[in-house]
Protein backbone atom coordinates (compact mmCIF):
# COMPACT_ATOMS: atom_id res chain seq x y z
CA UNK A 1 0.00 0.00 0.00
CA UNK A 2 1.62 3.18 -0.67
CA UNK A 3 0.83 6.66 0.56
CA UNK A 4 -1.78 7.38 -2.07
CA UNK A 5 -3.70 4.15 -1.62
CA UNK A 6 -4.51 4.06 1.63
CA UNK A 7 -8.56 4.39 2.28
CA UNK A 8 -9.96 7.93 2.38
CA UNK A 9 -6.36 9.40 1.84
CA UNK A 10 -8.19 12.85 0.70
CA UNK A 11 -10.47 12.77 3.54
CA UNK A 12 -7.40 12.76 6.49
CA UNK A 13 -5.78 15.07 4.55
CA UNK A 14 -8.87 18.16 4.96
CA UNK A 15 -9.22 16.80 8.40
CA UNK A 16 -4.96 17.32 8.90
CA UNK A 17 -5.29 20.60 7.81
CA UNK A 18 -7.96 21.95 9.91
CA UNK A 19 -6.25 20.15 12.76
CA UNK A 20 -3.26 22.25 11.74
CA UNK A 21 -5.15 25.50 11.26
CA UNK A 22 -6.51 25.03 14.61
CA UNK A 23 -2.56 24.17 16.02
CA UNK A 24 -2.11 28.16 13.62
CA UNK A 25 -4.72 30.18 15.08
CA UNK A 26 -5.75 29.41 18.16
CA UNK A 27 -5.37 32.63 19.54
CA UNK A 28 -7.98 34.22 16.74
CA UNK A 29 -11.30 33.87 16.87
CA UNK A 30 -11.88 30.35 15.49
CA UNK A 31 -15.57 29.79 13.81
CA UNK A 32 -15.29 25.90 13.69
CA UNK A 33 -18.55 26.76 11.28
CA UNK A 34 -15.42 28.00 8.53
CA UNK A 35 -13.62 25.49 9.43
CA UNK A 36 -15.65 22.74 8.36
CA UNK A 37 -17.27 24.96 5.33
CA UNK A 38 -13.05 25.06 4.43
CA UNK A 39 -12.99 21.42 4.52
CA UNK A 40 -15.96 20.72 2.48
CA UNK A 41 -17.88 18.92 5.47
CA UNK A 42 -21.07 19.72 6.43
CA UNK A 43 -20.41 20.48 10.02
CA UNK A 44 -21.75 17.38 11.93
CA UNK A 45 -19.57 15.25 9.34
CA UNK A 46 -16.73 17.64 10.42
CA UNK A 47 -17.05 17.18 13.71
CA UNK A 48 -17.77 13.19 13.73
CA UNK A 49 -14.87 12.61 11.69
CA UNK A 50 -12.05 14.60 13.81
CA UNK A 51 -13.69 13.16 16.66
CA UNK A 52 -12.86 9.69 15.23
CA UNK A 53 -9.11 10.58 14.31
CA UNK A 54 -8.17 12.90 17.54
CA UNK A 55 -10.44 12.02 20.08
CA UNK A 56 -11.54 15.27 20.82
CA UNK A 57 -14.33 17.59 19.22
CA UNK A 58 -12.28 20.32 17.13
CA UNK A 59 -13.69 22.67 20.05
CA UNK A 60 -12.48 20.50 22.72
CA UNK A 61 -8.87 20.33 21.01
CA UNK A 62 -9.21 24.17 20.24
CA UNK A 63 -9.89 24.37 24.26
CA UNK A 64 -6.60 22.25 24.48
CA UNK A 65 -4.23 24.43 22.75
CA UNK A 66 -4.81 27.40 24.63
CA UNK A 67 -4.59 25.71 27.53
CA UNK A 68 -1.11 24.41 26.51
CA UNK A 69 -0.16 27.55 25.10
CA UNK A 70 -1.11 29.61 28.11
CA UNK A 71 1.33 27.65 30.03
CA UNK A 72 4.25 28.59 27.98
CA UNK A 73 3.18 32.44 27.68
CA UNK A 74 2.84 31.94 31.59
CA UNK A 75 6.09 30.34 32.39
CA UNK A 76 7.47 33.18 30.08
CA UNK A 77 6.50 35.58 32.85
CA UNK A 78 3.25 37.07 30.67
CA UNK A 79 0.80 38.40 32.89
CA UNK A 80 -2.41 36.47 33.51
CA UNK A 81 -4.86 39.07 31.36
CA UNK A 82 -2.24 39.31 28.71
CA UNK A 83 -2.20 35.36 28.72
CA UNK A 84 -6.13 35.38 28.43
CA UNK A 85 -6.30 37.27 25.43
CA UNK A 86 -2.96 35.61 23.74
CA UNK A 87 -4.59 32.55 23.93
CA UNK A 88 -8.04 34.13 22.56
CA UNK A 89 -10.25 34.53 25.33
CA UNK A 90 -12.45 37.61 25.92
CA UNK A 91 -13.57 36.80 29.79
CA UNK A 92 -10.60 36.35 32.39
CA UNK A 93 -13.12 34.19 34.18
CA UNK A 94 -13.77 31.87 31.68
CA UNK A 95 -10.17 31.47 30.90
CA UNK A 96 -8.92 30.83 34.68
CA UNK A 97 -11.88 28.56 34.90
CA UNK A 98 -10.98 26.57 31.81
CA UNK A 99 -7.17 26.19 32.86
CA UNK A 100 -7.74 25.29 36.35
CA UNK A 101 -10.05 22.41 35.05
CA UNK A 102 -7.58 21.47 32.87
CA UNK A 103 -4.39 21.76 34.87
CA UNK A 104 -5.46 21.05 37.98
CA UNK A 105 -4.29 24.99 39.62
CA UNK A 106 -5.25 28.39 38.49
CA UNK A 107 -3.19 30.29 36.42
CA UNK A 108 -1.78 32.73 39.10
CA UNK A 109 -0.65 29.11 40.88
CA UNK A 110 1.00 27.58 37.40
CA UNK A 111 3.04 30.30 37.24
CA UNK A 112 3.78 30.67 40.97
CA UNK A 113 4.87 27.59 41.10
CA UNK A 114 7.25 27.31 37.65
CA UNK A 115 8.40 30.51 39.05
CA UNK A 116 9.47 28.23 42.43
CA UNK A 117 10.74 25.12 40.53
CA UNK A 118 12.83 27.96 37.95
CA UNK A 119 14.67 29.56 40.88
CA UNK A 120 14.78 26.19 42.45
CA UNK A 121 16.70 25.43 39.15
CA UNK A 122 19.04 28.11 39.07
CA UNK A 123 20.15 27.61 42.83
CA UNK A 124 20.98 24.00 42.18
CA UNK A 125 20.52 22.45 38.57
CA UNK A 126 22.00 19.07 39.77
CA UNK A 127 19.38 18.75 42.08
CA UNK A 128 17.20 18.45 38.69
CA UNK A 129 19.31 15.50 37.35
CA UNK A 130 19.82 11.88 37.75
CA UNK A 131 22.85 11.86 39.52
CA UNK A 132 24.23 8.93 37.17
CA UNK A 133 24.33 11.08 34.38
CA UNK A 134 25.82 13.98 35.91
CA UNK A 135 28.58 11.59 37.06
CA UNK A 136 29.18 10.59 33.11
CA UNK A 137 29.13 13.77 31.97
CA UNK A 138 31.86 15.12 34.44
CA UNK A 139 29.14 17.56 36.43
CA UNK A 140 29.66 18.55 39.62
CA UNK A 141 28.76 20.69 42.85
CA UNK A 142 32.08 22.50 41.45
CA UNK A 143 30.90 22.91 37.99
CA UNK A 144 30.44 26.63 36.51
CA UNK A 145 26.67 26.74 35.58
CA UNK A 146 27.03 30.58 34.55
CA UNK A 147 24.70 30.03 31.90
CA UNK A 148 21.83 28.94 34.21
CA UNK A 149 22.20 31.98 36.10
CA UNK A 150 20.90 34.08 33.54
CA UNK B 1 10.94 -6.58 40.12
CA UNK B 2 11.94 -3.71 37.51
CA UNK B 3 8.46 -1.61 37.41
CA UNK B 4 8.89 0.98 34.54
CA UNK B 5 11.55 1.97 32.19
CA UNK B 6 11.83 6.21 33.34
CA UNK B 7 14.80 7.62 31.34
CA UNK B 8 16.45 6.49 28.04
CA UNK B 9 18.82 8.05 25.19
CA UNK B 10 18.19 9.43 21.77
CA UNK B 11 21.51 10.36 20.72
CA UNK B 12 21.62 13.54 18.79
CA UNK B 13 23.70 15.38 16.84
CA UNK B 14 22.40 18.98 17.85
CA UNK B 15 20.39 19.64 20.84
CA UNK B 16 18.76 22.45 19.05
CA UNK B 17 17.89 20.98 16.08
CA UNK B 18 16.80 18.09 18.49
CA UNK B 19 13.91 20.36 20.61
CA UNK B 20 13.03 21.60 17.20
CA UNK B 21 12.00 18.58 15.82
CA UNK B 22 10.93 16.71 18.93
CA UNK B 23 8.63 19.54 20.38
CA UNK B 24 7.35 21.29 17.52
CA UNK B 25 7.44 18.39 14.75
CA UNK B 26 6.42 15.44 17.48
CA UNK B 27 4.42 17.68 19.61
CA UNK B 28 6.45 16.04 22.89
CA UNK B 29 6.45 17.53 25.98
CA UNK B 30 9.24 19.83 26.98
CA UNK B 31 10.04 18.58 30.59
CA UNK B 32 13.74 19.96 31.35
CA UNK B 33 15.81 22.00 29.27
CA UNK B 34 18.48 23.20 32.17
CA UNK B 35 22.25 24.60 30.42
CA UNK B 36 24.78 22.92 32.81
CA UNK B 37 27.66 24.68 31.27
CA UNK B 38 29.14 26.31 28.29
CA UNK B 39 27.19 24.34 25.23
CA UNK B 40 25.99 21.47 27.12
CA UNK B 41 22.26 21.49 28.44
CA UNK B 42 20.17 18.90 30.17
CA UNK B 43 17.42 18.41 27.75
CA UNK B 44 14.77 16.13 28.07
CA UNK B 45 11.09 15.32 26.45
CA UNK B 46 8.56 13.07 27.28
CA UNK B 47 5.68 11.69 24.51
CA UNK B 48 2.66 13.65 24.96
CA UNK B 49 0.88 10.97 26.77
CA UNK B 50 3.55 9.48 28.62
CA UNK B 51 4.97 11.77 30.93
CA UNK B 52 6.71 9.04 33.36
CA UNK B 53 9.13 8.60 30.91
CA UNK B 54 11.93 11.07 29.73
CA UNK B 55 13.64 10.81 26.75
CA UNK B 56 16.80 12.56 27.22
CA UNK B 57 18.22 14.14 24.08
CA UNK B 58 21.70 13.26 24.54
CA UNK B 59 24.25 15.22 22.27
CA UNK B 60 27.17 13.39 21.22
CA UNK B 61 30.29 15.07 21.23
CA UNK B 62 33.62 14.93 22.66
CA UNK B 63 33.33 14.62 26.12
CA UNK B 64 34.28 12.00 29.17
CA UNK B 65 31.91 9.59 28.11
CA UNK B 66 32.84 9.66 24.39
CA UNK B 67 36.35 9.83 23.09
CA UNK B 68 37.15 11.55 19.79
CA UNK B 69 37.05 8.59 17.87
CA UNK B 70 33.96 7.01 19.55
CA UNK B 71 32.45 10.33 18.90
CA UNK B 72 32.91 10.31 15.63
CA UNK B 73 32.14 6.77 14.76
CA UNK B 74 28.84 7.23 16.84
CA UNK B 75 28.14 10.66 14.47
CA UNK B 76 28.37 8.58 11.47
CA UNK B 77 26.29 5.98 12.23
CA UNK B 78 23.48 7.98 13.32
CA UNK B 79 23.58 10.11 9.76
CA UNK B 80 23.65 6.88 8.29
CA UNK B 81 20.60 6.44 9.72
CA UNK B 82 21.62 2.51 11.26
CA UNK B 83 19.75 3.58 14.99
CA UNK B 84 16.23 2.26 15.92
CA UNK B 85 14.83 4.16 18.70
CA UNK B 86 11.56 2.49 19.31
CA UNK B 87 8.23 2.27 18.24
CA UNK B 88 5.87 5.41 18.51
CA UNK B 89 2.03 4.71 18.91
CA UNK B 90 -0.88 7.10 17.90
CA UNK B 91 -4.75 6.45 17.50
CA UNK B 92 -4.43 6.61 13.80
CA UNK B 93 -1.41 6.32 11.78
CA UNK B 94 -2.75 7.62 8.52
CA UNK B 95 -3.58 11.37 9.81
CA UNK B 96 -0.51 11.32 11.96
CA UNK B 97 1.77 10.35 8.75
CA UNK B 98 -0.14 13.57 6.45
CA UNK B 99 0.43 15.66 9.82
CA UNK B 100 4.00 14.73 10.39
CA UNK B 101 5.19 14.99 6.61
CA UNK B 102 3.00 18.66 6.44
CA UNK B 103 5.65 19.23 9.49
CA UNK B 104 8.56 18.23 7.08
CA UNK B 105 9.41 14.92 8.80
CA UNK B 106 10.90 12.72 6.85
CA UNK B 107 9.34 9.34 6.59
CA UNK B 108 11.64 6.38 4.58
CA UNK B 109 8.33 4.06 4.68
CA UNK B 110 4.71 5.63 4.37
CA UNK B 111 1.82 3.77 5.94
CA UNK B 112 2.32 0.06 5.07
CA UNK B 113 0.44 -2.83 6.01
CA UNK B 114 2.54 -5.55 7.24
CA UNK B 115 1.64 -9.32 8.65
CA UNK B 116 1.80 -7.51 12.33
CA UNK B 117 -0.41 -4.66 11.41
CA UNK B 118 0.45 -1.10 9.93
CA UNK B 119 3.51 0.64 10.50
CA UNK B 120 5.81 4.17 9.07
CA UNK B 121 9.22 4.94 9.44
CA UNK B 122 10.19 8.37 10.26
CA UNK B 123 13.74 9.87 10.74
CA UNK B 124 14.45 12.32 13.03
CA UNK B 125 17.03 15.50 12.54
CA UNK B 126 19.62 13.14 13.48
CA UNK B 127 19.29 10.13 11.57
CA UNK B 128 17.77 8.18 14.16
CA UNK B 129 14.72 6.32 13.14
CA UNK B 130 11.28 5.62 14.75
CA UNK B 131 8.88 2.96 13.91
CA UNK B 132 5.28 4.43 14.12
CA UNK B 133 2.15 2.01 14.23
CA UNK B 134 -1.22 2.51 15.84
CA UNK B 135 -1.82 1.99 18.96
CA UNK B 136 -4.04 -1.10 17.62
CA UNK B 137 -1.58 -3.07 16.68
CA UNK B 138 -0.88 -4.16 20.05
CA UNK B 139 -4.33 -5.05 21.31
CA UNK B 140 -4.22 -8.21 19.64
CA UNK B 141 -3.97 -10.54 22.43
CA UNK B 142 -1.48 -12.73 20.19
CA UNK B 143 1.04 -9.79 20.45
CA UNK B 144 0.90 -10.36 24.34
Amino acid sequence: MTTEQYPKVYLYRRIVQAKLYIDKNYSEKIDLDNISDEAHFSKFHFIRLFKSIYGKTPHQYLTKVRIEKAKQLLEQGNMISAVCNLVGYDSLSTFSGLFTKAVGKSPNQYASDFRQRKKNIQEKPLAFVPKCYAFMHGWSENSNFEEVKK
Amino acid sequence: MISKMTITNIHVIDQDSAYDFYVNKLGFKLVDDIPMGPGTRWLTVSPPDQPDLQLVLFPVRVSKMFPKEVAESLIDLIKKGVFGCGVLTCKDIFATYEELKAKGVEFIKAPTKEFYGTEALFKDDSGNYFSLQPINNFDNENNI
